[in-house]
């Protein structure tokens, strides 16, 4: 991941947007150009963790802060647990978010690793509803480049990644899907499923 | 004799073609997903889960281990190459007289420049890999997307993509200019990219076989999504939306 020349003054607003949330003061309208800058700080952040040579456990360590960090966690997993999150309580709610998160730099950590020796280009990025889609293309080595989307969103207060597609295939959608299989082999126990998840990945 | 052959498999195809493609006209389910064959879909899932395991898998990781990277992706070159005049021939039925010519100039670089397509020179020109394929040519044409099913060895699939296959048979012109030993040495080519592409993916199709809750659900999902994302169809307001807000669908507001 190259730094561009505005790499500085961006960070900047992403923190600046960061911090709108925490400190209460109006937040500012996401921007395609925040949105952009986001990806590009998220897609470095990786990079430094790919190249770093840690071992795969302290790899997925540092993958699950860049989630927490990026993404909107409790977002994603409540909205991927979907219906059955209305009968749980506050307290299973938390732990299956927790867990969820785990599961997910477990699951998709390991795959990063086939991003080594490889850059991310962001294309452009587009409003779509309430989202900003930010298009960009993964050149890896010997293969095909392909297309990667990341869907940021304000919502939360703060500019976070919602969702990431890759060639189409839509990350949120197939874990949603996914944790719906899981439950359904409990037999719709929040519980058991918390504790496969923390397993899981 | 050959030409008898040659026509009644023609026959056969174009008929299967015609039936598949009166089968198209069924509605999409708002869901998305139009899979009213599940029950047997998921036996034939179960079967190709089977071959995976005991033929696929392990001959990919043999293949992958025993034949070092560089030749493994001249042959997946050698196979992409090959199968360019099809690719042309397609661009030109859905009217991309642009793709056609790209898909020309990459076939003439990487034969001539390319060590007779082993090589890929033409990415680096920019004139990168544009595959499609008859059911995309379908698609172009209006012909609806059809139920959702998954095919023994061939695996998750809609039937405007089965019948696109069928035809495609019979698009690639140097099918029936290569005889023999040439002929042979595209199908080998073919098969062997295919191990290939199973040995690289072997993380990603390993964790949705083998490591999913629901690895029917999972391909059907992943099949679908990357399908249209190719075809660019609009998936908007359907569950495969691909600009579904999870904000819209948290279950607690």
């Amino acid at each position: 991941m190259t730094h561009s020349p505005f790499s500085k003054p961006s960070r900047r607003i992403v923190l600046a947007g960061l911090g709108a949330g925490l400190l209460a003061t109006p937040a500012l309208a996401l921007s395609e150009a925040a949105a952009k800058t986001l990806v590009e700080q998220a897609v470095a952040d990786i990079n430094q963790v790919i190249s770093s040579g840690k071992s795969e456990g302290a790899m997925i360590n540092d993958f699950e802060r860049i989630f927490a960090r990026y993404g909107d966690v409790p977002t994603i997993a409540i909205s991927a647990l979907g219906p059955p999150a209305r009968a749980a309580s506050a307290a299973q709610r938390s732990a299956f978010t927790q867990a969820f998160t785990g599961y997910m730099a477990r699951k998709y950590g390991k795959r990063f690793r086939e991003f080594a020796g490889g850059r991310i280009e962001v294309k452009d990025t587009r409003q779509r509803s309430r989202l900003i889609e930010v298009r960009s293309t993964a050149y890896l080595p010997g293969r095909s480049p392909f297309n990667v989307t990341f869907l940021v969103s304000d919502r939360s207060g703060s500019d976070r990644f919602v969702n990431l597609l890759i060639e189409g295939v839509n990350l949120f959608q197939t874990e949603k899907v996914e944790i719906g299989a899981m439950l359904d082999r409990r037999g719709g126990n929040v519980d058991a499923l918390i504790q496969d998840l923390r397993s899981a990945g | 004799m050959f030409n008898a052959v040659t026509s009644s498999i023609v026959r056969v195809a174009l008929l299967g073609a015609v039936i598949l493609l009166s089968a198209c006209g069924t509605p999409s389910q708002p869901d998305g997903i139009n899979d009213p064959y599940e029950v047997t879909n998921r036996k034939t899932h179960e079967f190709n889960r089977g071959i995976d395991r005991i033929v696929l898998r392990p001959t990919s990781n043999v293949y992958g281990t025993v034949v070092p990277e560089p030749a493994r992706n001249g042959v997946a070159n050698f196979a992409n190459n090959l199968n360019q005049p099809g690719n042309v021939v397609n661009a030109l039925l859905q009217g991309r007289i642009e793709n056609a010519g790209h898909n020309t100039f990459r076939f003439v670089v990487n034969t001539i420049f390319g060590l007779g397509g082993l090589l890929d020179p033409a990415t680096d020109m920019g004139l990168g890999d544009r595959t499609t394929d008859f059911g995309e040519t379908l698609y172009v044409w209006g012909v609806p997307e059809g139920v959702y099913g998954e095919l023994p060895v061939v695996g998750p699939i809609t039937e405007r993509h089965a019948a696109g296959k069928v035809v495609d048979l019979f698009t690639n012109p140097l099918r029936t200019v290569l005889e023999g030993p040439e002929a042979a040495a595209q199908g080998a080519a073919n098969v062997a990219s295919g191990f290939g592409t199973r040995y690289r993916l072997s993380d990603t199709i390993d964790s949705i076989l083998y490591e999913s809750a629901d690895s029917y659900a999972q391909s059907r999902l992943i099949y679908l999504q990357n399908r249209r994302f190719k075809l660019g169809v609009d998936s908007s307001g359907t569950d495969l939306d691909p600009f579904e807000d999870p904000y819209d669908s948290l279950p607690l507001q």
